[in-house]
Order: structure tokens, then C-alpha cells, then sequence
């Protein structure tokens, strides 16, 4: 077992795909020889050389084409689009081709890639480098969508998407870099479309995803110390997505909070109300209550964006607050 | 404020170059030449097939046909491997033929038939066969030329020598994917050939009245360091031949190449368009300019005998008529088509 830290789990969970099989690819800019704008693709080059990671111009389309042309005749290519914002200009290639060629062709042409990109906020980076844009990737048929929150939960959803013959958007996120975790030794390949229940509680349901995931849990440490104990459940895959566990648990606690970084309409929480409010409605004592960012771009002032994101004083205010 | 300040559909005219001669000359060998009206007429008689076919209400949705422009693709699909891969537009008919797929599947999934080339689910605009190499139909401008390198790099990677090519429309120079993807290929010398099919129309628009370059994707090359080859796309020799030099010089690790190829659509962009935009001395001289006729003159002052290039004909039309039958008489996609096929395990399911 060791630590790493987020940042560290990219190159390794990159390293351990393409040490495994040759015919995995990266590309992106500064990813090589610079090792990465938040460097966490330091040391690629240098192991697997310039033919297998690809420094790129800043050319979103020519990336996404790339990879896409590649996955088509055979290789796995991982692309890297830097920050999640700037799939606004190449989301032709996510939203028109990469996920639709499978249909359109009826099976004779698929795109086993992943396109690994920093999203979210807390890094004062302003609205157009700090979006939380996982909801746009869950609205397109035909993409898979993965956001972990640990550095052995990105190995292990790496190596899954990589190995998955489907495209795979996975999401990291860029305030998350820093944090470190436990991560065992040896090759470790997880499971997409699998939610993981991270703590037991009776009295509600909380589901989280990537940076939400340690302030949900973080909410619910200081709720336990008033005797609320919450079940906090992991969602890690978007697409596929894991209603049966997140439904299980409603079953037991009848109570249900999403807590969600993307603004609010139309963010991944409300497609598991729907869910839980059409399959399991039965089995509710309340109503579900989203805490999300508020619908408006982000602010750069520390103070106003750590007032737009849902953090543990919120969560548990909120939580307390409809628990009553 | 268009360049030449003409009010719409008064625009200057673009009379082609006169047919250049001396291509009957050209170190092409008769048999490929003789390929080379085969496919230009599998393609028209196809096209003119599946206008008839519109008419009589049996297409739905839109259709982009290449009637006039046959040339280029043909000329391609004799030059290119078969294991080579070519990225076409939604003006992809002809072009799939081109590379062998026979007209029945093409006809069907026009149809919207079960027996489609992609059962249905693509239609006009998305014909791909990856078993000729052919792969896809992309719709939205600009894109596949991004693709087309990521195939050509695969190739690289993989060590083989096979190519890859991009048909592209005079309206796509000005999309930045073309931008980004000449660039990224001319950059890491990548297997790529960008062909532009420059009909003088982006739509309904004269590219002229877009452009501040004369030649739309040759003007641009030596921005990117290349060279571009000029052709007369309504000359199967000439685009042969620069076909040929292209695929050589991609194979061999020359890197990427662009031809603009000259020609001119018979009909409007679209199904819906009759393009009355194109004034008539333009349209007449391009008709008079027709790939096909002077092609059969060619091979007739070749020596090739008029009942063998008449049996060529007969013998196309009779596929397209029993393709067509065949195609109508195909059913329709099962109910269960609907769910098959987004993702690699054939189904559609997103959540447990």
C-alpha cells in the first residue's frame, strides 16, 4: 500500500494501461515534454517516447479527431482536453461523432477511447476555466461518463475506461489534484457504472461526486456529533449509472439529498430524483432536496465562488434543516 | 459584404478550363482506365436511380447526390488500396461506390430498409462500409478530416503503409477543423490526402462570394508548409494522376497532400435545393463539361471498342435495376433496431 496523490494517480493509472497494452496512445497539449499543465502526466514521455505520447498543438478538434481516427482502426488512444471547458469547442467530435458512430453504423464502428479532462472549481481559475460540465456528457447518448474522487478510485476508472470498447469521458477533478490517498500495489482496474457506498446511516441518503464526495462526507462527520447519520454514496459513474445501489439505500433511509457541483438545471442530481421519485416513491418520508451550485457562471473571488459550491456548512445546514 | 458586392445570384460566373488533351497521353494503363468509366457510370446511374426514387416518394429525409462530379471519386477508387481508409461527406454516394460497395445496400439504407448498409440507421448521409475501407459519411463539415489523421496515425503506429484520405467540399476551408487538421497532419508528416471537391457553391453561396482566396484549399496549403496539386476534377486521368503521386508520396512517409479538384454539381446542394442560384451560362458550360462523355470519347480515341464500353453501360444498369427491385422489396428495420447498437455489448442500456 501506498500514498499517492490525485495528481500522481493520473500518470500511474496512465503508465499501467499502456505498459499492459502497446496499442494505447496519449495525446494532448503539454502533456508530454512539459508533463502537464497540473502535472499529472509527468514522466509518459520519457518511458513511453514521442510516438506514444503525443504533444499537441492547441487543436481541440484535431485532438479529439485524432483519437477518434485512431480508436477506429485500432489503437486506444487517451486524449487529454486540459480543462472540461474547452469541450465547448470541440463538442462536435464528443456529441455528433465519437458517440453516435456505433449507432449510426449499426455496430460496424466503434470508438474504444477516453478523453480525460481537469473539471471543476476551487482553483479561482473564473467562469471559463472552472465548469463543472459532467451534466453535458450524461446528455449525449452513446458516451460513457466516469468522475472519481480518490487517487485509487482514478487508477481503477482509468484502466476500466481504457479497457472499456466504448468511449469513455473521464472527469478529473482539478481541486481533487492535490489530495492524497491509499493506494494498494499492483494492478488495479475497477468497474464501470458501479456506485460505492462510502458510509452506512440511517436517517438519510446523500449522493455526491468527485470533489462533492469529501464535503458530503465531511457534512456528515459534524451531523454524526448531533446523532443525524447519513449514508453517503459515491455515484463515480455517470453513465452507466448505478440507480440500483443509490435505490437500495433510499429503500432504508427514505430520505434522499443529491449534492451536486454542476449548476443546477438539468445536473446529474435531478435525473436520479426523477428516478427515485418515478421507482421508489413509495419508499420516501420527504422530499428530495438538491444542494447544487446555483445556475450562474462561476466566479474568480475566492469569497464568491466558495459562496456559489456546495460546501460542508451547506450540506449539513440544508440536511438538518429538511430532516428537521 | 461579399467581395464582389454582386446581389445574390448575380454573382460572377466560373466557366471551366476546356478539357486538356494531351491526358490521352498520360501514362495511365488502359485497364485502369477502363475501371475508371465503370465506376463514373455505377455512380451516375445510381444517383439518377435514387433521384427517380425520391420522386416517387420512397426516399425520405435529405440526400446530397454527386451527379457531375463523378470523376474524382472514381479516379480515387481506382488509385487507393483496398485496405486504404477514406472519410467522405454527407455528398458520399459516390464515393462509397467508388471504393466497391455495391449499389443494393446503398439503395436500401436510403430506403430505410433492413438490408441497409448500416441497417437503416445512418442513411444518405452516414454510408460507411469499413470492409472497403470506407469509413463514413460525416455530416457535420469538417470533421472527418480531423479523423482521417487519427487513421493515418494508426496506420503509422501500427507500421503498416496504408493511407488515408479525406473528401471535403469547397465550404469546408473555411470551418477551422480544416484549419487544425491540415495543420496537425502537415506537423507530424501524417499518411493523409485531403481532396476538395470544389463545386463553386459552399450551399447556396458562390465560395468566391466567401472567400478572400481564389483556390479555397489550395490557396491555404502553403500556410502549412505544403504544396497543392490544382486538377481538373471532371477528368478522371488528371485526377488519377494526382491521386497516384499523393498515395506514393503518403505511403512512402512524404506526409500529408491537398488536391483541389475543379468541378461542378448538376443539381442543387440538396434534395430540396434546385439551386436556381447558378445562372444558366455557368450551369450550360458545366453541363457541356461533363465527366462522362468525354471520358467515353477518350477511351474510344484510345482504341477501346464503342460495344465494349456500351456493354460496360448495360451491364451497370442492369445491376442498378436489380439492386433497386431488391431494395424495395427489403423490409423495413425491426422494432428492436431502435435499442440495438449503442454501445459495443449491442445494447442501449445506461443504467442498472
Amino acid at each position: 500500500m501506498a500514498e499517492l496523490t490525485y495528481r500522481e494517480a493520473v500518470a500511474a493509472g496512465i503508465a499501467q494501461e499502456m505498459r499492459r497494452d502497446p496499442s494505447v496512445v496519449f495525446l494532448g497539449e503539454d502533456v508530454g515534454g512539459a508533463g502537464g499543465v497540473f502535472k499529472t502526466t509527468a514522466g509518459l514521455l520519457e518511458e513511453f517516447g514521442p510516438d506514444r505520447v503525443v504533444d499537441t498543438p492547441i487543436s481541440e478538434q484535431a485532438i479529439l479527431g485524432a483519437a477518434m481516427g485512431a480508436a477506429m482502426t485500432g489503437l486506444r488512444p487517451i486524449a487529454e482536453i486540459m480543462f472540461s471547458d474547452f469541450f465547448a469547442v470541440c463538442w462536435d467530435f464528443v456529441a455528433n461523432e465519437i458517440a453516435k458512430s456505433r449507432y449510426m453504423t449499426d455496430g460496424m464502428v466503434g470508438c474504444p477511447l477516453v478523453i480525460r479532462s481537469g473539471n471543476g472549481a476551487g482553483l479561482r481559475f473564473g467562469a471559463q476555466h472552472s465548469q463543472s460540465i459532467e451534466n453535458w456528457a450524461m446528455a449525449v447518448p452513446g458516451v460513457k461518463v466516469v468522475a472519481p474522487s480518490t487517487p485509487k478510485d482514478l487508477i481503477g476508472l482509468m484502466a476500466a475506461s481504457v479497457r472499456d470498447p466504448d468511449p469513455v469521458l473521464l472527469f478529473e477533478h482539478k481541486a481533487l489534484y492535490p489530495s492524497k490517498g491509499e493506494v494498494p500495489e499492483g494492478e488495479i482496474v475497477d468497474e464501470l457504472g458501479k456506485a460505492r457506498v462510502l458510509r452506512d446511516g440511517s436517517d438519510a441518503t446523500v449522493v455526491a461526486l468527485a470533489l462533492m464526495v469529501p464535503r458530503a462526507l465531511e457534512a456528515a462527520d459534524r451531523l454524526a456529533a448531533e446523532g443525524i447519520h447519513l449514508t453517503v454514496i459515491d455515484v463515480r459513474s455517470l453513465v452507466p449509472l448505478d440507480t440500483a445501489t443509490i435505490l437500495r439505500s433510499v429503500a432504508g433511509t427514505s430520505r434522499l439529498f443529491t449534492v451536486e457541483e454542476n449548476p443546477r438545471l438539468c445536473g446529474w442530481g435531478a435525473e436520479i430524483c426523477s428516478i427515485v421519485s418515478e421507482e421508489a416513491f413509495w419508499d420516501l418520508d420527504g422530499p428530495i432536496v438538491r444542494i447544487t451550485t446555483p445556475h450562474l457562471p462561476l466566479a474568480s473571488a475566492p469569497n464568491l465562488e466558495d459562496l456559489a459550491l456546495p460546501d460542508a456548512d451547506r450540506i449539513a445546514a440544508t440536511i438538518k434543516a429538511a430532516l428537521g | 459584404m461579399p467581395l464582389s458586392g454582386a446581389p445574390y445570384g448575380e454573382h460572377q460566373i466560373v466557366l471551366p478550363e476546356p478539357f486538356d488533351e494531351s491526358l490521352k497521353d498520360a501514362p495511365i494503363d488502359l485497364e485502369i482506365r477502363i475501371e475508371m468509366f465503370r465506376k463514373q457510370h455505377q455512380i451516375r446511374q445510381l444517383e439518377k436511380r435514387l433521384y427517380t426514387l425520391f420522386l416517387e416518394g420512397l426516399v425520405r429525409g435529405t440526400s446530397h447526390q454527386s451527379m457531375g462530379m463523378e470523376a474524382t471519386s472514381a479516379a480515387f477508387g481506382v488509385a487507393l488500396r483496398p485496405d486504404d481508409y477514406s472519410f467522405n461527406t454527407y455528398r458520399g454516394h459516390g464515393h462509397t461506390v467508388a471504393r466497391g460497395v455495391p449499389p443494393e445496400p446503398i439503395i436500401a439504407e436510403l430506403l430505410g430498409k433492413a438490408t441497409g448498409l448500416v441497417g437503416g440507421k445512418g442513411g444518405s448521409m452516414h454510408l460507411t462500409s469499413v470492409e472497403h475501407g470506407m469509413m463514413g459519411s460525416y455530416a457535420i463539415i469538417g470533421a472527418h478530416l480531423c479523423i482521417a489523421n487519427g487513421a493515418a496515425w494508426s496506420a503509422k503506429l501500427r507500421g503498416t503503409d496504408q493511407v488515408a484520405v479525406a473528401f471535403f467540399g469547397d465550404g469546408a476551408t473555411n470551418i477551422g477543423a480544416f484549419h487544425e487538421a491540415v495543420n496537425y497532419a502537415a506537423n507530424y508528416r501524417l499518411g493523409t490526402i485531403f481532396v476538395c471537391e470544389n463545386n463553386l457553391y459552399m450551399e447556396y453561396t458562390p465560395i468566391a462570394e466567401v472567400t478572400p482566396v481564389r483556390h479555397p484549399a489550395a490557396d491555404r496549403a502553403p500556410a502549412y508548409g505544403l504544396d497543392a496539386t490544382i486538377v481538373d476534377g471532371n477528368d478522371a486521368d488528371a485526377v488519377y494522376l494526382a491521386a497516384r503521386a499523393a498515395i506514393e508520396r503518403a505511403r512512402t512517409g512524404g506526409g500529408p497532400s491537398i488536391i483541389e479538384a475543379k468541378t461542378y454539381r448538376h443539381g442543387g446542394h440538396s434534395r430540396a435545393d434546385p439551386g436556381k442560384y447558378r445562372p444558366d451560362p455557368e450551369v450550360e458550360a458545366w453541363l457541356d463539361h461533363d465527366p462522362i462523355p468525354m471520358y467515353h470519347q477518350r477511351l474510344l480515341d484510345l482504341g477501346v471498342g464503342e460495344d465494349r464500353l456500351t456493354a460496360i453501360i448495360q451491364q451497370v444498369a442492369a445491376e442498378i435495376d436489380r439492386a433497386a427491385e431488391a431494395a424495395k422489396s427489403a423490409p423495413e428495420p425491426p422494432a428492436e433496431a431502435l435499442w440495438t447498437n449503442v454501445w459495443a455489448n449491442g445494447g442501449s442500456q445506461w443504467r442498472n
